[in-house]
């Protein structure tokens, strides 16, 4: 963690509390020593965004000092910039035990996480454009509880690999003393999407050409109505801002973006620019969404989203034939097929007295691996939730629903999503509401182990390497 | 079934209820929490009533002081809907599942797997203490879960926190 401030999340465990079970003499280990540098811009941008948001003040003071003082301020400046991430880099630990990560950080207010590693819910290998050039990588972990990721930046590009392969591996249940050497699980392409077809699918989005559209037209219109050059630009950064990350910046997170599947669960590599190497360990995925824009439905293209619990990113797929994102979230979920769309079972007509037309758009379908329900007419939304993650079921009725008698079905999972199948008949509701509870408790037992290379049958790994 | 080791019949009934006639044994709410309802409304709203009255006897003359008799209609018909409310909240406590039914207009029905409670929460406020009732709060990983038990005897409430402690832990499954 970067933040010496942040507190203990609830996805760690207290210092000392396991202290009892491990072997004596734990390694830590520094990060890389181009950390410093990276630390040493906080004073400096704090001092650029002060002059950025007062731009008169800031000229008048500059006006006022003379070069001497000027340079003798950058020079204590760019030395405490220095101190500070020198500092914040001598007093940051983190050590790899048998059940637990251990970061230890912060010069005025330490700050121990000990993450276990059964909990680990991914683990991304992040390299922005600079750190690339530098030969350096992020390590980001997703933990349940946890606020925000907890990351080692930064770590040699082959240690950041390495300690990645050796999380997993420990997380996976081998020895810790054979985890080193286990290294990187094989892995094997499930698919590659061309750059042609990604960006050829974000300009069959208007969100893309929406936010284009807004950033065009409404700078000259507030020119028309101010004059004021302030406001202009005040409005033009940020909208133009907005339109370059939607089109561009989606294009270069998304180019070259390549799923593999591995013992270790799924790769997902991506990026043009910054690239992303993120592993989603097999059973942590709650929900599988099937997104289907309707400019997309012609090619029959579809995205695909997973909600991981503690974990912000969520695309698997940006763009895909339908068949083949099918086939990924089979991987995915294992044993699941996906319900074709005449399989879904309508809400009954007198629906649409409560919401007309859209009514259309909903339908469900429980499978004996999966609760789905389809929602949205235009750009439709089909959610996966396999019935072992299936954190409470919910029915609720309000009184127009009574009206006509129906009622909605929410099923919460542990990503803090809630899947609803809408406008059921009561008498079918409620049977859901029932069922899905039984199902969810049935589905549970079947579920893989935290440690997923400790199976059933006890005898460790399959030959990984 | 695998109770485990509950020291009341009355809870071994309960769990094994299920299985005798497929539908849950409900329980509903002891009376208190409607009486702390109900004296809250008519405290406050015959408050604002004498208030109102008053106020407007004083300055728009004793004929604007009926409107007054506002707050008190309210009041009646509050005493009718807490009623209503009240009766409809119940809760069952399954072998595996604990059930929360609640509301009238706004229904709400919740089950929650006592394998998948993260915690159980029992609070009291000021005035809940001075009527002896506790809330027992159920938190799963889903924030979404709203299962919560309002108005129960203290040690109804507490009997229930270590009831559900323990099933949840004898079948406590990760996420």
């Amino acid at each position: 963690m970067t933040t010496p401030d942040d507190g203990t999340a609830a996805g760690e465990v207290l210092a000392g509390e396991r202290a009892v079970q491990e072997p004596a003499g734990v390694t830590e280990r520094r990060l890389h020593p181009v950390t410093p540098l990276r630390r040493a811009w906080a004073p400096v941008t704090v001092l650029a965004g002060w002059a950025v948001h007062d731009p008169d003040q800031t000229q008048r003071q500059l006006t006022r000092l003379t070069t001497t003082t000027l340079l003798l301020g950058l020079a204590a400046l760019v030395l405490a910039a220095a101190l500070y991430g020198f500092l914040s880099w001598w007093f940051t630990h983190y050590a790899v035990t048998g059940a637990e990560l251990r970061i230890r950080t912060g010069l005025l207010f330490r700050r121990t996480a000990h993450i276990r590693l059964e909990r680990i819910q991914a683990v991304d290998v992040t390299r922005p454009l600079l750190a690339r050039v530098a030969g350096v990588a992020k390590l980001k972990l997703d933990v349940i509880g946890a606020d925000k990721k907890d990351e080692l930046a930064f770590l040699g590009e082959a240690e950041a690999c390495a300690l990645r392969a050796e999380l997993l591996a420990r997380a996976a249940g081998f020895a810790p003393d054979t985890a080193q050497e286990v290294g990187e699980a094989p892995a094997r392409e499930l698919v590659r999407v061309p750059a042609r077809v990604i960006a050829l699918s974000l300009l069959l989005i208007g969100a893309t050409w929406g936010s284009l559209l807004t950033a065009v037209v409404v700078p000259p219109l507030l020119w028309i109505a101010t004059h004021s050059l302030w406001t202009v630009l005040a409005a033009a950064v940020p909208l133009l801002g907005g339109a370059v990350t939607s089109s561009a910046g989606r294009f270069l997170g998304a180019y070259d973006w390549t799923v593999s599947e591995s013992p270790d669960g799924l790769r997902i590599d991506r990026g043009l620019l910054d690239r992303t190497h993120e592993t989603v360990p097999p059973g942590r995925v709650q929900t599988v969404r099937i997104v289907e824009p309707l400019l997309w439905r012609r090619f029959g293209w579809v995205r695909v989203e997973l909600d991981v619990a503690g974990s912000s990113n969520s695309v698997l797929l940006p763009v895909a034939p339908r068949h083949i994102a099918e086939a990924v979230v089979a991987r995915v979920l294992p044993g699941v097929t996906v319900p074709r769309a005449a399989d879904l079972a309508r809400p009954p007509r007198r629906a649409r007295w409560c919401a007309p037309v859209w009514w259309r758009g909903d339908g469900i379908a429980v499978t004996d691996t999966v609760f789905a329900a389809r929602h949205g007419l235009l750009r439709r939304r089909l959610a996966l939730v396999p019935h072992a993650k299936v954190q409470s079921v919910r029915l609720t009725r309000g009184p127009w629903h009574r009206v006509w008698r129906v009622a909605d079905v929410h099923v919460d999972t542990g990503a803090n999503k809630t899947v609803t199948a809408r406008l059921r008949d009561a008498d079918e509701a409620a049977r859901l509401l029932r069922d899905q509870a039984e199902r969810s408790r049935t589905g549970r037992r079947r579920a893989r182990p935290d440690r997923w290379m400790t199976a059933e049958d006890g005898s460790g790994a399959p030959g990984r390497r | 079934m695998e109770t485990g080791s509950v020291e009341e019949g009355r809870a071994e009934d309960r769990a094994a209820g299920r299985a005798a006639g497929g539908e849950p044994v409900w329980t509903a709410l002891p009376p208190g929490l409607l009486r702390m309802r109900r004296l809250l409304l008519v405290v406050w709203l015959g408050l604002i009533a004498v208030a109102a009255g008053v106020a407007l006897a004083m300055t728009a003359g004793p004929l604007w002081s009926a409107c007054a008799l506002a707050p008190v209609a309210a009041a009646a018909w509050g005493w009718v809907l807490l009623g209503r409310n009240w009766r409809s909240w119940r809760y069952a406590e399954r072998a595996d599942d604990l059930l929360i039914s609640r509301g009238v207009l706004w229904h709400e029905e919740t089950v929650v797997p006592y394998g998948r409670m993260q915690l159980v929460e029992v609070t009291s406020g000021p005035v809940e203490r001075r009527f002896g009732l506790a809330t027992v709060q159920l938190h799963t990983a889903a924030a979404a879960t709203d299962a919560t038990i309002p108005g129960l005897d203290p040690a109804e409430a507490e009997r229930l926190r270590d009831r559900l402690t323990e099933l949840g832990e004898a079948r406590s499954a990760g996420l």
